[in-house]
């Protein structure tokens, strides 16, 4: 039998098994700690940096650090609420994020946590950064005006589908996705029915021909925020 | 007591958030019951007659126009309040933003595929506002209080905050009126 675990996250007590993360823990008793990069089919990256906790008083990604015996986690506080608030508001100026016109608006999860944290508008200035839009492949277009360079894609793709369509190119503000071929997505062997066209977080990669299929009020965030369906396990 | 006053005004934007105000509904006559509206283009008064409590702003600026009309609304109202996208992130009109001015003018009044300009005129009457090198969000230009996101903002969420502001309190909106589409 493995090792029972107790800890607190917000001074709630909670046991589970060694070897969980802190965010599967968490999901199990009913606590949502916001995420991005974090897709339940694949292996946690740890990169988007909005499930950060404080353990023990020390920042750490809640979809990475496994829990330990007594640790003392804190996840809704103001303090993490303005530096999650912060990260998604730099994701929206960073990119060209029209949600007016957005096939993934309702669905999106960049989208919906903004929604969650109540944010009406980002406080920086916006960049209006000059994108590509790949529409080559009969069945899916690339939008990068919308990647949030989660990482999703370039992991389902390598890990999952076996094909390493998508791979990270440039450093810093010009890191972006790239497609594995000599030009575009269609001299990829990409298929709708690949896992990584299927696991964007945003509108950065869409299926053609399936956009606005639910009618606003249906779609996924339109009155429930995101993370409730986790909220619901709560006895 | 007098009324506060109300003034709105619509800049680079479709008047498709002025819609949304008078979507709601019967309504309106409490908020004429409320609020009298200055400079408009509701009652159609041009010039500031003075002090407003709250100021409207649709769209973002687009034009030399644009700023002026924003920077007199900072000058006469208490509260400025940047509502829909287009006053709060450019929007629609911003997606001229990473392509160069006379890229677009020329697309628009040369090249495009259903311009018949023979003479090659672009516009250029003193009358004409000049377009600004790319289009900015409200709150790039002067101080903004208070955003309303949506294209256009639901009545509901324009009702809300209108009453919360005339009324000193809060502006708290609940989850589902928080839409960005
Ligand atoms: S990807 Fe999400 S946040 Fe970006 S435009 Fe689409 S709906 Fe809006
Ligand atoms: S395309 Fe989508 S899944 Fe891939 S990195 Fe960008 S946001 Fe993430
Ligand atoms: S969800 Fe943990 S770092 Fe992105």
């Amino acid at each position: 039998m493995s090792e029972q675990i107790t800890f607190t996250i917000d001074g709630v007590e909670i046991k589970d098994k060694a070897g969980q993360t802190i965010m599967q823990a968490a999901d199990e008793a009913g606590i949502y700690i916001p995420r991005l990069c974090r897709h339940p089919d694949l292996p946690p990256r740890g990169s988007c940096r909005v499930c950060t906790v404080f353990v023990n008083g020390k920042p750490q990604a809640a979809c990475t650090q496994p829990i330990a015996e007594g640790m003392t986690v804190e996840n809704d506080t103001p303090e993490l609420k303005e530096s999650r608030r912060n990260i998604i508001d730099m994701l929206f100026i960073e990119g060209n994020h029209f949600c007016m016109f957005c096939e993934k608006s309702g669905n999106c999860e960049l989208q919906a946590l903004a929604y969650r944290l109540g944010i009406l508008s980002p406080k920086y200035p916006y960049f209006f950064p000059k994108k590509d839009v790949d529409s080559t492949h009969p069945d899916i277009f690339l939008d990068l005006n919308r990647c949030i360079l989660c990482g999703r894609c370039v992991e389902a793709s390598r890990d999952v589908d076996h094909k390493g369509v998508f791979e990270f190119v440039g450093r810093g503000i010009e890191k972006k996705i790239a497609v594995n071929a000599e030009a575009d997505l269609k001299d990829t062997d990409f298929a709708a029915t690949d896992k990584a066209a299927d696991v964007c977080p945003v509108g950065a990669i869409n299926k053609k021909r399936t956009a606005f299929s639910t009618p606003i009020g249906k779609r996924l965030y339109d009155t429930k925020p995101i993370g409730s369906e986790i909220e619901e396990r709560k006895k | 007591m007098s009324k506060p006053k109300i003034a709105t005004t619509s800049l680079a934007g479709c008047f498709g958030c002025h819609m949304s105000l008078l979507d709601i509904d019967e309504r309106i006559l409490k908020l004429i019951e409320l609020v009298d509206f200055d400079k408009s283009p509701i009652d159609d008064i041009k010039e500031f007659t003075g002090r407003c409590a709250i100021g409207l702003i649709e769209g973002g600026c687009a034009n030399e126009d644009n700023v002026h009309v924003l920077q007199e609304f900072r000058k006469h109202c208490d509260i400025l309040v940047a509502v829909g996208d287009c006053a709060i992130m450019g929007d629609i009109p911003a997606m001229r933003n990473n392509i160069p001015l006379k890229e677009c003018l020329e697309e628009a009044y040369l090249n495009g595929p259903s311009i018949h300009n023979p003479e090659k005129v672009m516009p250029n009457d003193k009358e004409l506002p000049l377009c600004l090198d790319r289009v900015y969000p409200c709150h790039e230009v002067v101080k903004i209080d208070y955003s309303l996101p949506g294209c256009p903002p639901g009545a509901d969420t324009i009702w809300q905050a209108l009453v919360a502001l005339l009324n000193n309190k809060p502006l708290e909106l609940p989850y589902e009126l928080i839409k960005y589409d």
